[in-house]
């Protein structure tokens, strides 16, 4: 997601490196181009000057000039710098044990609340909490229909009265949540600017009347210098909690997370990164920081494998890999278990090294099927055996699976390049590979 | 025309309040130096108008005012105003919808969230009202209940709408769509697209195909994309007109919200990137508040107290 920025800090980083003693010009010369980059991503101006300052101070005033990778330092300064900048450690949401909790959503038209609303009560019954969903949106044609429909898509109570003010409404539902045992109410909020000052009005008023346990502002990480403004303004007026950062999925260079923690102090708590339903993830400053200096974010995609994948099965699979009697059957299934995991293009980025790599070139999820079909064409004796596959098999594998027998060559080489790099990492005694993981 | 630029004006004020009033204020009694330059730096970029398209401003400015032996800071107001307009330079392209072919087909599309079912609202009531034959297109099937949104406008402005079910094939609403535009005689067929991030491959293969698709069944009408941005977007703007133009092509931009509070200032920095024009300007929620985009009043607007 911060690709672009991670890649102007490499290249810069890069002379630094190819330099091997570093001057105080030197370092100055790289941080006006940090600098840039930074304004580049809509990091707020006032917020990118004052992180350049403090990363200049410190690598000219520390031991750098003098160390032996003092490229390297400098990247650990920035590195640092950046975790500071983003909130230092990942902040939770407010647990929800007093019933009932009330999470109250706000933000501007279009940043993704109704959506937040929804992955929230997901997540919440998940944890077989019992959340309430409320249509506190009386203005947006349909809106009230969304938030149902999303509720329904998930099985969550919604609740909406009809020709109520938006105030009453909040009310009602949380009085409704006390007699019938919800644990977490989720107010979601007609999207407003920051400048209307009545629409404003109205939510410090509904703040009033139901004292939420946490107040969420969702921020579109695609957002401008405004970003700032818009969070200080509802700061001001709210007092919110916490900050979600919305539409992280896409290219932005999301400055604004950069800016919005540093002007207002709030820290961001979550971060929204899809349309699908169970697509939130905790805000972790540091991952976040270690993606935009391009050391990619191999934690998460550590735990996201750990909580999709069947532990067992990646073992077993270990030991064959080991052993070298890796086939075209588990192929099939590690390509299974990898698709539950999401989309493969975002497990990519996660990847360190790959974001960069595979700039420009794009996962066609559709390759992978084409892989799939070709794989299912096979009889499970081939599968196992893939020395098995002649001419006329490979002919009966290209028509049952709607391909060329090119194509079923390519994938027949792959693989056999495949098992040769496990044989050869199985000599040199390969350890340290993270349970579970894909090991090509 | 005098109504409209006074409206551009007022919810531009905002946007003066970051761009000229902060400008007017630090060039007042002072010299040309690189200080005063450096502080307009800052102005613009807390603008959104961008590192590129700012240091070229300033260059420009930097150059006339030696050429014209200029020293006063508040010369910089009338150099800068210059320099905005010709950098938004091309006329607006004139919203035609008068096409000798009927129907031509407006195909709406953008990344989640920047206000496309509302401004297809607008825009319907807008032909509507003056005499065109308009139909919309329901193809955004994905989100929750955004044919209901969009059948609400469809109502309110009194056209037509062609729509299925969530969760339907959107290139096959778009066919039917087409093909009732033609029977029925329609003016205009305006088509409305689930929003997506332009990074994800398989929803732009989706957009292509709605516009295959629709070349398909008017292989005689004029198809153009129009792609709408949110006005409080950053220098991501750039990679979405890119890439939006890259899948569908991209004949004009309309950039909503520009009544919050940093607005506009992404518009130049587009303009010094790529060639797209901007169609409208969304000014706020009210149906008329959807303006044609004219270059020289917007510069002006920006720059009038």
């Amino acid at each position: 997601m911060f690709d672009a920025l991670s890649n102007r800090l490499e290249l810069v980083f890069k002379k630094l490196r190819g330099a091997g003693r570093l001057s105080e010009k030197n370092i100055k010369d790289a941080m006006r181009e940090v600098r840039q980059a930074l304004l580049e991503a809509d990091v707020n101006y006032k917020v990118a000057r004052d992180f350049v300052k403090a990363v200049e101070a410190k690598a000219v005033g520390s031991d750098v000039l003098k160390s032996i990778e003092p490229g390297q330092q400098v990247v650990k300064i920035v590195h640092d710098e950046l975790v500071t900048l983003l909130g230092g450690k990942a902040e939770p949401l407010a647990p929800v044990t007093k019933t009932p909790t009330v999470y109250m959503i706000c933000g501007l038209q279009g940043s993704g609340k109704t959506t937040l609303t929804g992955k929230l009560a997901l997540m919440n019954k998940r944890k077989s909490k019992k959340p309430l969903m409320v249509a506190a949106d009386i203005y947006r044609p349909a809106a009230v229909k969304q938030l149902k429909v999303l509720a329904d898509s998930i099985d969550v109570e919604h609740f909406h009265i009809e020709g109520k003010s938006p105030q009453k409404i909040c009310q009602e539902a949380v009085k409704y949540a006390e007699k019938n045992f919800i644990d977490l109410v989720i107010l979601d909020t007609a999207g407003r600017l920051h400048v209307d000052d009545e629409l404003m009005k109205e939510l410090e008023e509904i703040k009033d009347l139901v004292k939420p346990d946490e107040l969420l502002l969702v921020a579109d990480a695609m957002t401008g210098q405004d970003a700032v403004n818009i969070a200080k303004e509802f700061h001001d007026r709210l007092d919110i909690t916490g900050v979600v950062l919305s539409k992280l999925d896409g290219d932005a260079r999301g400055g604004a997370a950069l800016s919005i923690r540093q002007v207002t102090g709030c820290p961001i708590k979550l971060a929204s990164v899809g349309e699908k339903l169970s697509e939130l993830e905790p805000f972790h400053p540091d991952r976040l920081a270690s993606r935009i200096l391009g050391m990619g974010d191999i934690v998460s995609l550590v735990e996201k494998a750990q909580d999709t994948i069947d532990m067992e099965a990646a073992e077993k699979m270990q030991k064959k890999i080991l052993k070298a009697q890796f086939d075209f059957e588990d192929f099939l299934e590690q390509i299974q278990q990898i698709r539950k995991m999401g989309p493969l293009e975002n497990l990519m980025g996660m990847i360190p090294g790959v974001g960069k790599a595979m700039k420009g070139i794009s996962i066609d999820e559709k390759d992978v099927n084409r892989m799939m079909a070709i794989v299912q064409s096979m009889t499970t004796e081939e599968r196992r055996n893939p020395r098995l596959i002649d001419g006329s098999r490979k002919k009966r594998i290209a028509v049952g699976s709607g391909n060329s027998v090119q194509t079923v060559n390519q994938l027949l080489k792959q693989f056999a390049t495949m098992q040769k790099m496990f044989n050869n990492m199985n000599k040199m005694k390969f350890k340290g590979m993270p349970k579970g993981l894909m090991p090509f | 025309m005098l109504n409209s630029f006074e409206k551009l004006r007022r919810s531009l004020s905002k946007t003066k309040a970051s761009i000229l009033g902060k400008i007017t204020q630090v060039v007042s009694r002072r010299k040309i130096d690189d200080d005063l330059l450096d502080e307009i730096e800052q102005i613009l970029i807390e603008a959104d108008v961008g590192v590129k398209a700012t240091m070229r401003l300033i260059e420009s400015v930097r150059e006339s005012a030696h050429a014209n032996k200029l020293t006063e800071g508040e010369d910089i107001i009338n150099l800068l105003q210059q320099e905005i307009s010709k950098l938004l330079g091309r006329d607006s392209a004139e919203a035609e919808v008068v096409s000798p072919v009927k129907p031509a087909v407006w195909l709406i599309v953008g990344v989640n969230g920047v206000g496309k079912t509302t401004t297809i609202g607008k825009l319907a009531t807008r032909f509507a009202a003056s005499g065109q034959k308009v139909l919309i297109a329901a193809c955004d099937t994905f989100r929750a209940a955004a044919i209901d949104q969009i059948t609400i406008w469809a109502e309110r402005s009194g056209v037509d709408i062609i729509k299925s079910q969530e969760g339907a094939d959107p290139a096959s609403v778009a066919f039917d769509a087409a093909r009732a535009a033609k029977a029925r005689g329609a003016d205009l067929l305006i088509v409305d697209t689930a929003g997506r991030l332009h990074t994800k491959t398989n929803l732009m293969e989706e957009l292509k195909k709605i516009r295959r698709v629709v070349n398909k069944a008017l292989p005689d009408s004029p198809v153009l994309s129009k792609l709408i941005i949110d006005g409080s977007t950053g220098q991501n703007a750039l990679n979405q007109v890119r890439v939006f133009t890259d899948a569908v092509g991209c004949d004009g931009l309309i950039i909503t919200k520009l009544d919050g509070t940093a607005k506009g200032g992404v518009l130049l920095a587009i303009a010094e990137e790529l060639e797209v024009p901007v169609d409208f300007i969304g000014l706020g929620e009210s149906v008329d508040d959807l303006q044609e985009f004219n270059p020289e009043q917007f510069a002006k607007a920006l720059f009038t107290q």
